[in-house]
């Protein structure tokens, strides 16, 4: 990876003094990750460039990192963008390599060091995971014109659009211990680097390095933000072992969590989420019902609040993501309950594509937010298990409205709310869907809207409430 | 689980030596011993004796384990409670146990007799009455017992006032022996239970509900090759088989039925001549308490039987008074690998006795619901069962007996107008006669054409529906948790909870219905690190690894640029329905290594009606004696299934070298004119940028365009099942003969595998198949798998590993990187360890295997499937994902 920086602040050879790097040689230095380079192509008269090449070792990419090693990392590790692309990498050699010219300390030439001089940078590959614009949106607030180009993805396979890689050009009036510290700071935030870690302390050198202009950067939430959401390390969790094995990507499959699309407008009082979990709670209450399984109960958040129901006696929080339950059970702080809390919840891995006893025996099964990530085809296998073999009294069945979706701005027209979504109802389908099911397995149904129930579209989630007829 | 009736294996404790005693103590050889006597009366001793070591529990033991004292009596009901705990485990898995405590209080009895009920085995007490003077001296020579005399004297107190009402109990069987001479001078023999008919192993005729059906029932007979001998009357008396078959009569002989009496004298004549065993029906047990005088309901055909039975001379009576009194509830025959019982029994009820087994083998479970014919509704106890024995059954008349969990019915309602049929064992094949009439009509409609009955048409009675063909319905336990599978080619597989955890999740998120999914391929591994000098992979150490492993004959197949693919392909939906309950109406279905869909359901549909068409024409469904086919294939290009990973893995990687290194090395070559000393750093830059534009090279070889079907390949190189049969036995000469046919048929759609077959041994050859691979590789192909061209092998350590495979040069740059063919990289990566792939590719193959001869052999859906599950839960075991 690679980045350049010219100046034709006369005379221009004293980027040198300033860089702390004599322009004639090329300089080495041993990097975790390989070795930097800093050398001058260009040192005429009026204009001076210095070059940075971080010369990644790919072998030690792997081999060197922290972590579980001999746990083996994602085939993703060992084919990656890491040696080409700018990253917290090169940032850490900038770091590294320009350390006493990053303070501004310049004891050959200390006024061209507080002074600001024209500064051409070039970053000729930074991935635009976060925007082909975000160049611009950074820099710009901090008094640089920015060009920002692209070429495509693979030449030879056109149809494959655009490059994701930026090719960068800076340019302005700076001094040069500033612009380091820019780079250093948001080559990273830029980046949004998936691969590289960047530990604790390092945060907080970051931040440190952006103290004076920070804080009034118009983007400074995200650039914080970036670094902060960044730090989750991507090992190989058994889970994303089996995406490569089948060549897709981890966060495919581990997406039991995250992913939806935010739909909430900020100016409403209530989440979509938590209107969902109220009006399921109040459906519960109408019931009395006792026994509660939260099927697919994910991070554990309407169990949380069915514990806090008194009237419920016993919660089993079922799911089939094994991280998902995890989280459940710290959020639901399972280790540190008492004894007659913990005995009120059953946090239990299950899949409603087997029959499980442990499921058998409820008065009610919340199934919120659940269908939807059900292809067709095994909706069969689930009204099997739910309705037919754990068949509790009372099942509660939501699911979004697709009628209502034209209603999020933020939703492109014809998306899903969430990718793992394998089909959204709109209110009719669900009555269709839940008709027969009532039908077939001996329940009647009635719907319930949850959220403002548009006139047009209706509510943005549907409610069906299962009862189970009662024998003659 | 399977329970150890009697006999513990492999090792057990030892069993003491049998002493030559006058007189023998009888005990089922599956009971719950209860020694009774006070303290000092020799109950240890004696158990000594005359039982194994493990079969004793001893409250002083257990007292010790919880208490670290024997002797403390304040921990005595914590002893207990552990004592019945051990003793249920034993019980649990059918092992005679015995109780070494005093036992002298009812009260202390009693919850043994509960625990021997629980698990329907037979409470025995064994009571030593020893005078207190003998007891009392030998507490008194055990420093550990320093309570006074009084204490003996209470416990022989209790004793003697117990001993009258030990059968009262629940005690089947009382043994008193009084005094040290009686003691000293008995054995125990074990008796087997009256079920237990292990040692008769076939093979057998296990024939349905009669009901009174006796014209039926010797059609039947002749058909099954009995010849039936008669009387001075010409009334059948009994029947004999040339080969020495013998007949099992599931029950439900008499009532309804035109010729009760005469159906009784033809079964009661085979059985005594011991040509046939009979468990006894329902309708057995009411007509016996009938004729007993008892007051019974007349129902069901009740009426019948007593009219018939009135008409014949008492002798006839009383025989059969005492033949049905005689009948065993059930038996375990041929091992323990067949069971059977008039209304099926679940598998920890097999070889009990008690009157809860008893009730259940006449009746069956119900909910306690009623259908709408206000039949009682059945436990589905067959949906749950996972017991390796087959269990036959009647009882609930079906239009056509299903297997479901190696259980089967084989009531087919003769006397509502269906058939009288018979299951021939170990062969399993159905034997059939019609009824002549319909004798008696049911409370529910019985399709009296069993040939016409569509299972479709059979009413659905409530949730659980008798008779219905009810999808195999897989358990959460046949798959969660730590598990261990049974392969017949590498005996025990263990799965750990974690990777089980993974499979779980991905197979209810992403995976096809479980009842296609009926295989997964098994990873495979390179070859050795190749010692040539800028290769990882070479075909020399393949050929190497095989010939060490003494196999000569071997295949090199081209490795095709796609992505392993396994397709079931039916010869018609309705082949795909009656065999695999096609679940998502399809005519089968084509998945990946980790049993997603390559394709959403219509493509699905069309590219297994290509292949359907393709095999039809190539005459494989006839040839193979088959309505479906499951082929393990490539299918191409790559692009289809991951498509967005070469975009925004393996493109982006080029497309980032191809934006930074050229630039990189344009700088360095301005500085070096400059003058600036860049020599090694500029000519390793110019050799990264070339090894960049090769890594783009070696990707885009993996996409082309599809639309549809258009542009998709498929190159099917294994048949891997049809129909009775798994394929691994036959050379792959065999399988890719048939795949050439399909290639021939639809050369469009399917692609064919390239292939060279060499002898290890000769130098030649193994030249030729080198230069092959290298021509293969250097023309931008991915490589090769070598393969033991017999298919499985198995050699001296084991299975053999099934492929290895030999990339080429360029393609290793997509898995190892761009810069890897760098000699200071490559001779780092040769490091790279194999062990753990091997071991995973045998242990998976092996699973792999597994599934196919559970298919073959018709076990049921939860068999195949956990040996899939194991598969992908392997496949979540951490190993370096570049191998």
């Amino acid at each position: 990876m690679l980045l350049t920086i010219a100046t034709t602040h006369p005379p221009a050879r004293d980027l040198g003094f300033l860089l702390h790097k004599h322009p004639d040689r090329v300089h080495s230095f041993t990097e975790p990750m390989g070795t930097a380079h800093v050398f001058y192509p260009e040192t005429t008269g009026d204009r001076c460039t210095v070059a940075l090449l971080l010369e990644v070792d790919p072998v030690r990419l792997v081999r060197g990192r922290a972590g579980p090693a001999g746990e083996g990392f994602a085939l993703t590790q060992y084919v990656n963008d890491r040696p080409y692309a700018a990253s917290s990498m090169l940032a850490m050699a900038l770091k590294d390599v320009f350390r006493t010219a990053m303070t501004g300390r310049c004891d050959a030439r200390p006024e061209l060091a507080a002074t600001a001089i024209p500064l051409e940078i070039h970053v000729p590959a930074v991935a635009s995971r976060a925007g082909s614009d975000l160049p611009r949106r950074l820099f710009e607030p901090l008094g640089w014109q920015v060009a920002v180009a692209t070429g495509p993805l693979d030449p030879d396979v056109p149809e494959w659009g655009e490059s994701p890689y930026l090719d960068v050009r800076l340019r302005g009036t700076v001094r040069l211990a500033e612009a380091l510290n820019h780079l250093y700071v948001l080559l990273p935030v830029l980046d949004d680097a998936k691969h590289y870690r960047v530990g604790g302390d390092e945060v907080d050198k970051l931040l440190r390095a952006g103290a004076d202009w920070l804080p009034s950067h118009p983007e400074s939430e995200l650039i914080a933000r970036r670094y902060l959401s960044h730090r989750r390390e991507l090992t190989r969790s058994a889970l994303a072992r089996l995406a490569e094995v089948d060549d897709t990507e981890p966060e495919q499959l581990d997406d039991a969590l995250a992913g939806a699309v935010d739909l909430d407008p900020p100016d409403r009082p209530l989440s979509l989420a938590e209107q969902r979990r109220g009006a399921v709670l109040a459906v519960l209450r109408s019931h009395a019902a006792r026994r509660v399984g939260d099927l697919g109960c994910g991070e554990g958040l309407l169990a949380r609040d069915l514990l806090a129901e008194g009237t419920i006696e016993h919660v089993v929080a079922a799911d089939a993501s094994a991280r998902a339950l995890r989280i459940a059970g710290s959020r639901l702080g399972v280790e540190r309950m008492s004894d007659s809390q913990r005995a009120r919840l059953t946090l239990i891995q299950s899949s409603l594509t087997y029959r499980d006893e442990r499921l058998t025996g409820l008065d009610a099964a919340v199934l919120m937010e659940v269908v939807e990530h059900v292809d067709p085809s095994r909706l069969g296998a689930l009204e099997a298990t739910v309705f037919g073999y754990a068949a509790p009294a009372l099942v509660l069945v939501t699911t979004p409205n697709v009628e209502h979706n034209v209603r999020f701005a933020t939703l492109p027209a014809g998306a899903m709310r969430h990718r793992d979504h394998r089909f959204e109802w709109s209110r009719a389908q669900l009555r269709a869907w839940a008709g027969r099911v009532a039908a077939e397995h001996g329940y009647t149904v009635r719907h319930l809207p949850i959220g403002p129930d548009d006139p047009e579209v209706g509510p943005p989630t549907q409610l069906a409430v299962f009862s189970r007829a009662v024998a003659a | 689980m399977t329970p150890d009736r009697t006999e513990p294996s492999p090792s057990p404790s030892p069993l003491p030596l049998p002493l030559p005693s006058p007189r023998q103590l009888a005990v089922p050889a599956l009971s719950l011993v209860v020694l009774v006597g006070a303290s000092g009366s020799g109950k240890s001793t004696f158990a000594r004796t005359h039982f194994r070591a493990t079969e004793v529990i001893s409250s002083d033991f257990c007292r010790g384990l919880v208490a670290d004292d024997e002797n403390d009596q304040s921990a005595t009901p914590e002893a207990f409670e552990l004592l019945r705990y051990i003793a249920g485990k034993r019980l649990a898995a059918g092992r005679l146990t015995v109780i070494d405590a005093t036992n002298v209080q009812p009260d202390a009895r009693r919850p043994l007799v509960t625990l021997a009920r629980e698990h329907d085995v037979l409470p025995v007490a064994i009571v030593l009455d020893v005078p207190e003077g003998v007891c009392a001296a030998r507490n008194a020579s055990r420093a550990d017992r320093d309570f006074g005399p009084h204490v003996v004297r209470r416990q022989r107190d209790q004793l003697r006032r117990g001993l009258r009402g030990l059968s009262r109990e629940g005690f089947r069987t009382v043994h008193l022996l009084r005094g040290e001479g009686e003691i000293a001078d008995v054995g125990i023999t074990r008796t087997p239970l009256f079920n237990d008919l292990r040692h008769e192993t076939g093979p057998f005729d296990v024939i349905g509900d009669i009901h009174g059906c006796r014209a039926e029932l010797e059609a039947l007979l002749d058909r099954l090759g009995y010849t039936l001998g008669r009387d001075e009357a010409g009334r059948a008396v009994g029947a004999a088989h040339r080969d020495g078959r013998r007949v099992i009569f599931v029950g439900d002989l008499v009532d309804r039925g035109p010729d009760t009496p005469g159906v009784l004298r033809l079964v009661m004549g085979m059985v005594a001549a011991g040509a046939a065993f009979c468990v006894p029906g329902n309708h057995e047990n009411k007509l016996l308490r009938a004729l007993r005088g008892r007051d019974v309901r007349i129902g069901h055909g009740l009426a019948e039987s007593l009219a018939q039975l009135a008409t014949e001379p008492a002798p006839f009576r009383a025989q059969v008074e005492r033949f049905l009194d005689g009948l065993i509830s059930h038996y375990v025959l041929d091992g323990g690998g067949l069971v059977v019982a008039h209304a099926g029994l679940p598998e920890r009820y097999h070889g009990r006795a008690s009157g809860r087994v008893r009730e259940l083998c006449l009746y069956g479970e119900t909910t306690g619901e009623s259908d709408e014919y206000g039949l009682p509704v059945r436990h589905p106890w067959a949906q749950e069962y996972r017991g390796k024995a087959t269990v036959l059954y009647g009882h609930t008349p079906v239009p056509t007996p299903e297997w479901v969990n190696n259980t089967l019915c084989v009531d087919t309602g003769c006397v509502f107008g269906g058939s009288l049929s018979a299951l021939r064992y170990p062969e399993r094949e159905l034997v059939a006669v019609p009824a002549a009439e319909v004798y008696w009509a049911p409370a529910r409609p019985f399709p009296a054409n069993p040939e016409a009955a569509d299972a479709a048409e059979w009413p659905a009675a409530g949730s659980v529906a008798v008779g219905r063909r009810d999808p195999e319905v897989l358990d959460l336990t046949d798959v969660l948790g730590t598990r261990v599978v049974e392969t017949r080619h590498q005996k025990r597989i263990s799965v750990r909870e974690g990777n089980a955890a993974a499979a779980l999740e991905v197979m209810s998120r992403f995976a096809i219905d479980p009842r296609w999914l009926l295989h997964l391929p098994p990873t495979m591994s390179p070859v050795a690190t190749s010692t040539v000098a800028d290769l990882l992979e070479h075909p020399d150490q393949a050929f190497e690894a095989y010939r060490d492993a003494g196999v000569a004959a071997v295949v090199c197949e081209e490795k095709h640029m796609g992505s392993r693919a396994v397709a079931l392909v039916c010869r018609s939906l309705d082949a795909a329905r009656g065999r695999f309950g096609a679940p998502d109406d399809r005519a089968g279905a084509v998945w990946t290594r980790t049993g997603r869909p390559f394709f959403p359901g219509e493509l699905t549909a069309e590219l297994v009606d290509r292949l359907r068409a393709a095999a039809e024409a190539a005459g494989l469904f006839d040839e193979l004696d088959t309505s479906w086919l499951l082929l393990d294939a490539e299918l191409l290009p790559w692009s289809a299934k991951a498509g967005q990973l070469l975009r925004e893995q393996y493109a982006a990687v080029g497309a980032a070298a191809r934006a930074s290194l050229p630039v990189a090395v344009d700088l360095l070559e301005q500085a070096a004119r400059g003058g600036r000393e860049v020599g090694d750093l500029l000519i390793r830059t110019r050799s990264r940028a070339a090894n960049a534009a090769a890594f783009g090279a070696a990707y885009r070889r993996y996409q082309w365009p599809t639309d549809g079907l258009r542009g998709v390949r498929i190159a099917p190189f294994q048949v891997l099942a049809s129909e009775g049969a798994a394929h691994h036995g036959r050379p792959h000469a065999w399988h890719l003969d048939l795949a050439d046919r399909l290639v021939a048929a639809d050369p469009d759609l399917v692609a064919p595998t390239r292939r060279i077959f060499v002898d290890t041994t000769e130098p030649e050859s193994v030249a030729a198949a080198t230069a092959w691979w290298t021509e293969l590789t250097a023309a931008g192909g991915e490589g090769m798998v070598v393969k033991p061209a017999a298919n499985l092998t198995v050699g001296r350590r084991g299975i053999v590993q099934p492929g290895l495979k030999v990339r080429g040069r360029e393609y290793l740059r997509i898995i190892y990187g761009p810069d890897y063919t760098e000699p200071a990289n490559l001779e780092r990566l040769r490091e790279r360890g194999l062990g753990h792939k091997r071991s995973l590719a045998q242990r998976e193959y092996a699973l792999g295997l597994e599934a196919l001869d559970r298919l073959a052999l018709g076990e049921p859906l939860w068999r195949v499937h956990e040996c899939v599950f194991a598969v992908l839960a392997l496949e979540s075991e951490p190993v370096d994902p570049r191998l």
